[in-house]
């Protein structure tokens, strides 16, 4: 462990400040990091895969459990992209449902982002005081849903689920509460002095590099790159509904942390365009169980950034490939970067500013070591693990389960 | 006969150990229960640091293979006996301490500076990487708020012109007008405990989504639970001591005296509280350059102003 | 902007201090409280079922499954739901032509054996 007057850490893959398994090996000179080896990998589910030996309709909902948070992103991209495929149109009001619930969804992250971060450096009262918040976005969402979290709105062709008066009053009363607090959040944001301590420089990727390395979502738009799909290409209601590009030029964890809280403001008024706008109309329309063979890119702005998912269809009612483009696989390129050269107390927190999502960017990957590679099938792989346990004296085969 | 059974009583029961055991209990309820009530949260039960402490009496303790096992039992040990020791100096029940000679305000100090030798020590013979780190930093922060806090505990000593906690807090008592001067060094006084008794915003030692708690990372068990009640062990002695220091104002009657004490207390640990939650943790050159750049001056400036005073007066 | 300085939410976090908790202490009795909306146990009405299986063939974990106890002249249907399966989707609700699957609010299942989680609706 001990090298020079080097030392390494691991943090992970179970330490208190992942929310996910993930590795990071920290080497420290001092409480200096001079050197960061990140290994992701520990919470491959085999998505893809699955989402190919499974109908459309069932494929709904494992794309909206690709992540916990950004359910209704990923969802939205599939739908789009099978809508696209199958050559329908969806009705006005599904797409500004849909964008409800997205934008809503974008408050909950956040809100869930904010807290987060607070307890990363140590703030757990503003922890409390941001998750307290959330539930009132939660209990909207459960209600306009049906779940908490995974809420199900979205079906292929237009959504399942709808707005009615009373709810939109709900909504409304409940985003008036919101924006107080999100005031007293960017009032606090900007005076809390022990908070600016913590979050300003640090972690810091510059303009060129946020570009170098490919970074999304706040990432990028707190470097100053004006980067955000609702805009750049709009999808669905986003065509009609004005939105404002929040960006910040500090380029490190602080500008992430205003353009978070700001984008919370900016989703508030988009959530109150769309309720005043709400067309009147069918909910959704009849697609077929077969889609026609093609294939499609979809790009959709998440709360963590921008969503990428292709969609291959061989003309079956199961699709030939599914691949899903978390945001956080975009930004974990950067991470090194952001971590050399900082603290050992900046770790958690830079590691937390980019909101990663561990399970949503595993997919398959072949570690290569030198020139030699190692692959295993799956008997190999069990064998692997039945031989590594019997050098250990531990005989798994004989174990009684 | 009569009066070593009487100081055996003082020292083990009440005001001594048992006190101390139990007070430590309460406050540490209350502080939980401040603290999440400050949060919007319900808090725990009552009887939660005794279920926690019971519990983890309960438990296995296990010890790392490459740690020092002699040090890693002791150290729980010392810290304990050191706050323990340190108690029977500080006046609880009045104006008198249970033991006290002129000098004892020094030896309360050296006492209250083994915890965190204990839980350096701890850490380092722990042999873990984060145990280590969180060790280095607790010795760091040590040397950081040790001058500040020796400082401004010493300046009242300047006007009343004794160094027993017993004598000092009569001396106040009897001249109530005189601790408003000390405001300052009660000010740096304040924070520097808080630093010490690494609560939030100095609790940079044991950060746990930093590096998991710290110097205590490998504790378990009995163990752990004696660290744990020396830490809350520390937060009563800790506030009794700036109460007979900084708020010296009696009524005279030994009862409505140890009324008034405990309310002293519960408002010097509402402050402590409302700085635990209102701050995001500091980095630990933070807390350096934050420890000698404000907390010491004031202290400083204290220690001047009292000379000052202490020459006009001809005290 | 306000002047920068430590302990901004010390005020509100005393007001806090005098304000009703936001969380409550579980009892552990009964269902909790959930929206009107919130998707729970699945209700089945097998008298206007015609066992198309088109719920068993949307169900994405195959928690799900409609049979008939009876005989083919003389029909007695049950719907079987693995409740350690459901993902509460609803996609079956959604599925079904006849309307004979519906959703109410009781989200209280826990069982302390696996085989108790399979329950007829």
């Amino acid at each position: 462990m001990h090298s020079d007057n080097r030392i390494t850490i691991p943090i992970g893959p179970q330490h208190p400040s992942l929310d996910e398994p993930g590795r990071f090996d920290i080497t420290l000179e001092g409480e200096k990091v001079v050197n960061a080896v990140i290994g992701v990998g520990y919470n491959h589910r085999g998505l893809e895969k699955t989402c190919e030996s499974k109908t459309y309709v069932q494929n709904l909902y494992i794309i909206e459990r690709v992540c916990g948070i950004c359910s209704h992103a990923h969802g939205t991209a599939f739908c789009m992209a099978i809508e696209q495929l199958a050559g329908v149109t969806i009705p006005k009001r599904a797409e500004y449902i849909r964008a409800v619930v997205a934008e809503l969804e974008r408050l909950h992250s956040h809100l869930l982002w904010l807290g987060v971060a607070c307890h990363e450096i140590g703030f757990d009262t503003m922890f409390m005081y941001t998750w307290r918040n959330r539930e009132k976005v939660l209990d909207i969402l459960a209600d306009l849903g049906g779940n908490r979290v995974n809420y199900g709105v979205n079906t292929i062709g237009g959504v399942r689920r709808d707005i009615d008066a009373d709810m939109v009053e709900t909504i409304r009363k409940a985003l008036d509460a919101l924006e107080e607090e999100t005031k007293h959040y960017v009032e606090i944001a900007y005076t809390e002095t022990t908070l600016i301590s913590r979050l300003k420089g640090v972690g810091v990727l510059s303009h060129e590099d946020a570009i170098r390395y490919g970074a999304v979502g706040p990432v990028a738009r707190a470097a100053g790159i004006a980067h955000d799909v609702r805009v750049d290409e709009p999808y669905g209601a986003y065509k009609e509904i004005p939105v404002k590009v929040i960006t910040d030029t500090h380029a490190d964890v602080y500008g992430r942390t205003v353009v978070r809280i700001l984008e919370m403001q900016e989703s508030i008024n988009i959530i109150r365009f769309c309720l005043d706008n709400l067309p009147d109309g069918p909910l959704s329309v009849r697609v077929p169980r077969r889609i026609p063979a093609g294939e499609t890119i979809i790009r959709v702005e998440a709360p963590r950034g921008e969503n990428i998912h292709y969609l291959r269809s061989n003309g079956s009612d199961i699709p030939d490939r599914v691949r899903v483009r978390a945001p956080t696989e975009a930004n974990w390129h950067g991470m090194k970067h952001m971590l050399e050269g900082g603290y050992l107390a900046d770790v958690p927190i830079t590691i937390a500013a980019i909101d990663p999502c561990y399970s949503c960017t595993d997919r398959a990957i072949v570690v290569k070591s030198g020139a030699k590679t190692d692959c295993y099938d799956w008997r190999g792989l069990r064998q692997y693990g039945i031989d590594w346990y019997k050098k250990r004296g531990i005989d798994v085969t004989a174990l009684k389960v | 006969m009569i009066s070593f059974l009487k100081m055996l009583l003082a020292a083990f029961i009440f005001p001594g150990f048992l006190f101390l055991s139990v007070y430590s209990l309460v406050l540490d309820f209350i502080d939980r229960k401040l603290y999440a009530r400050m949060q919007n949260r319900v808090g725990p039960p009552w009887y939660q640091p005794v279920a926690d402490f019971f519990k983890l009496i309960g438990k296995k303790t296990l010890i790392p293979v490459e740690a020092n096992k002699m040090m890693f039992r002791i150290m729980p040990l010392v810290s304990l006996a050191a706050v323990a020791a340190a108690f029977l100096y500080v006046p609880v029940l009045g104006q008198d301490a249970v033991f006290s000679f002129d000098g004892d305000l020094i030896i309360v100090l050296y006492f209250l500076t083994v915890p965190p030798i204990a839980a350096f020590l701890a850490g380092w013979y722990s042999r873990g990487v984060y145990a280590t780190i969180g060790a280095t930093r607790i010795l760091t922060q040590l040397f950081v708020y040790e001058v500040p806090l020796f400082i401004s505990l010493l300046a009242p000593t300047l006007i009343a012109g004794t160094w027993s906690i017993s004598e000092l807090t009569a001396f106040y008592a009897a001249h109530p007008l005189y601790a408003l001067i000390n405001l300052p060094a009660a000010f740096a006084a304040l924070i520097s405990f808080q630093c010490k008794l690494e609560r939030a915003p100095f609790d940079t030692p044991e950060a746990e989504t930093e590096i998991v708690s710290g110097a205590l990372v490998e504790y378990g068990g009995r163990l752990l639970a004696f660290f744990k009640m020396a830490h809350s062990c520390e937060l009563v002695l800790v506030i009794s001591l700036f109460s007979a220091v900084f708020l010296p104002f009696m009524t005279g009657y030994v009862f409505a005296d140890f009324l008034l004490y405990i309310v002293k207390t519960l408002v010097i640990l509402l402050l402590l509280t409302l700085m635990r939650v209102s701050m995001a943790r500091l980095k630990i050159n933070n807390v350096v350059s934050f420890c000698w750049k404000v907390l010491a001056p004031v202290a400083l400036f204290q220690v001047v102003l009292n000379l000052v005073i202490r020459g006009s007066l001809q005290i | 902007m306000n002047k920068t300085g430590p302990g901004k939410i010390a005020l509100t976090a005393l007001k806090t201090l005098f304000k009703k908790p936001a969380t409550t202490e579980y009892t552990g009795k009964g269902s909790p409280e959930v929206e009107k909306h919130y998707r729970g146990r699945i209700l089945y009405d097998p008298t206007t079922c015609v066992a198309c299986g088109l719920c068993m063939r949307d169900c994405p974990t195959g928690a799900i499954q409609i049979i008939n106890e009876g005989t083919k002249e003389d029909k007695k249907l049950v719907a079987i739901l693995n409740v350690g399966k459901c993902i509460f989707c609803c996609q079956c609700v959604d599925s079904c032509n006849k309307n004979s699957l519906s959703y109410s609010q009781d989200i209280d299942f826990a069982m302390t054996k696996k085989e108790d989680l399979i329950i007829k609706l």
